[in-house]
């Protein structure tokens, strides 16, 4: 197939596919090729389900061609390996699930389906979603694409090196405490996290339900805008759905921005930015100032204590989350139990990687008798703090920006050994998780060869308005279409 | 805040995790150092707040009508089951 094409956005991949520029088999092959031939250096897929991918490529092409089908028909996209996929081994990145194969599809999984899109594979991941790097998967570290040394943020590593090498349009991802906007930002790749609630947990492994979000990553703020408008809304099976309409998104991405209010996250812009990177997201706010938009800044003076809130209620409800993983009804039991708390133990033990184990201890010891009202209540009080700042900071502006992490890409162990360094990674997402609030990570510029990502928040809700203010940035500049030379 | 070698192996008891003997004084380390870091929450006055409930304002969890809305599908779930018998998930002996 002729070379360029996967250089196309999303957008034209589905319009390409409607003019029968090419069919959905000649593309499905195409990047099915890309990540096979990618594996050894980047280790982005756990899964390729080649043959299955084929198979929906050829029902999709036989709806085309019968003007039938979805708005997504054909067009291939790569899934987090958090999400169920019937019929597919998912395995979150565990030993644990090393075996399992899920009956059912997560809800998302089923709406894109029923919009046409062909699953490529399953992309890898920090095991349970629980790291910055993909670097405690059980399937091995994922490397960056612009530089196979360094890590590609984590937890959605895989599918934003996997979007980032054009291993795939589009792929989906989740979000607790950062993990689709700072792997996005760290790949040079658009990640949206929606509102807690806008797109259904069911079937999503659930690490922190109270944080948990899925979301997509992609290459243009437009491509987000056309998975979002299929994958959100109210879900029965997930009792935090939001039942609220779902909006075109992608009618609205022209609207122009004058007048727009932008609040600059001063807590953001403290000693622990880069001087360079703050020098990129300068730049893209000067951008913002030419399109009309006016600049102020805010103070959130609560932000600080998002790492430590953030470090109370993620891993209490990972520790009891988790808890389902005995050994009993699915995943890894051990050999040979000599009773049934030995099964528990030595299946838990084996089963779950370091990073897992520290989380749910900690969960385990801020949960016990005596220490919930210091540890989890408190925590609790702390993100109404938060969430109140966010509130008064949206009655005077209509979107925060700032950066999405303190550097770019760090190299492949640098933090392995101190997990403190590792989750200060997570700094500047993490006031979004615990506010449910709707967030961004567009490209903004390189340094030393490396990109930059810069971060949007907005109110609950505010989605397709996050969509419009990243698009017409998009327009004016050209971070997002840069590729890796090796991929280009 | 230092944790002990005891309050670790009874952490990984309540959570019923095995662990290696090498793998306590790591633990015992970093989880230390975990509960450092969130102790700055105790800098934050909250003594009027009222813990969040929900992320999203004025929300609640959504009841349903306790009606049967699920079929039975036990042989395709117990496909992924280390141990079966009679449809029924096997376990050690418990009860002597």
């Amino acid at each position: 197939m002729s070379n360029g094409i996967h250089r196309k956005t999303l957008a034209q991949l589905a319009a390409g596919l409607r003019a029968k520029e090419f069919s959905s088999a000649e593309l499905t092959r195409l990047y099915l090729d890309r990540i096979e031939a990618s594996q050894p250096a980047l280790n982005a897929f756990i899964s390729v389900t080649r043959d299955q991918a084929m198979a929906a490529a050829e029902a999709a092409d036989r709806d085309l061609a019968a003007a039938r089908g979805g708005r997504l028909a054909g067009v291939p996209i790569a899934h987090k390996d958090i999400f169920c996929t019937a019929g597919v081994k998912t395995t979150c990145g565990s030993r644990m699930l090393d075996n399992f194969v899920s009956p059912y599809d997560a809800t998302l999984v089923a709406k894109l389906k029923a919009a046409g899109v062909v699953m490529l594979g399953k992309a890898n991941m920090d095991e349970f979603a629980m790291g910055s790097s993909n670097e405690t998967s059980f399937y091995g570290p994922v490397r960056n694409p612009w530089n196979t040394d360094l890590v590609p943020g984590g937890s959605s590593g895989g599918s934003a090196a996997a979007v980032a090498a054009r291993l795939a349009p589009a792929a989906t991802a989740t979000d607790t405490g950062g993990s689709i906007r700072q792997p996005a930002a760290l790949c040079g790749v658009t990640g949206l996290k929606p509102t807690y609630g806008r797109v259904s947990r069911y079937g999503m492994i659930a690490f922190a339900s109270s944080l948990d979000q899925g979301g997509i990553i992609t290459a243009t703020a437009e491509d987000a805008a056309l998975i979002l408008r299929e994958m959100a809304g109210f879900d029965a099976n997930d009792s935090t759905s939001v039942d609220t309409p779902v909006p075109d998104y992608a009618a609205s991405l022209d609207a122009p921005l004058a007048g727009l209010k932008i609040g600059l996250l001063k807590e953001f812009f403290d000693k622990g930015l880069d001087p360079e990177n703050e020098r990129r997201i300068r730049e893209a706010l000067a951008t913002y100032e030419k399109l009309g938009a006016s600049l102020r800044e805010v103070s959130l003076p609560n932000l600080p204590l998002s790492v430590p809130a953030y470090y109370v209620v993620a891993p209490a409800e990972c520790s009891s989350n988790l808890a389902r993983f005995d050994g009993v009804r699915f995943g890894h039991r051990c050999k040979d139990p000599r009773d049934l708390l030995d099964l528990y133990k030595r299946s838990r033990g084996e089963g779950f990687g370091a990073e897992v184990k520290r989380r749910i201890m900690t969960g385990t010891y801020v949960l016990s008798a005596g220490y919930y009202d210091a540890y989890y209540l408190k925590a609790q009080k702390v993100r109404q703090l938060i969430t109140t700042d966010f509130t008064r900071a949206f009655g005077e502006v209509d979107v925060l920006m700032g950066p999405t992490t303190p550097t770019t890409a760090f190299a492949i162990g640098a933090k392995t050994s101190d997990p403190i360094t590792m989750y200060l990674n997570d700094i500047y997402t993490i006031g979004a998780n615990l506010a449910g609030l709707p967030a961004m990570s567009i490209p903004c510029g390189f340094v030393q060869g490396l990109p930059v990502g810069l971060q949007l928040v907005g109110p609950h809700f505010s989605e397709a308005k996050l969509l419009n203010v990243a698009h017409l940035y998009q327009r004016e500049t050209e971070w997002h279409s840069r590729v890796p030379e090796r991929y280009a | 805040m230092s944790l002990t070698r005891e309050q670790i192996e009874n952490i990984a008891h309540l959570a019923r995790l095995e662990l290696q003997p090498h793998e306590v004084p790591v633990y015992q380390e970093s989880l230390s150092r975990i509960l450092d870091l969130v102790g700055e929450l105790d800098r934050a006055d909250t003594a009027s707040v009222a813990p969040m409930a929900h992320p999203l304002p004025g929300l609640s969890q959504r009841l349903r009508a306790d009606a049967i809305t699920e079929q039975d599908h036990h042989e395709l779930y117990q496909q992924n089951a280390p141990q079966v018998a009679a449809g029924l998930y096997l376990v050690p002996k418990v009860i002597e």
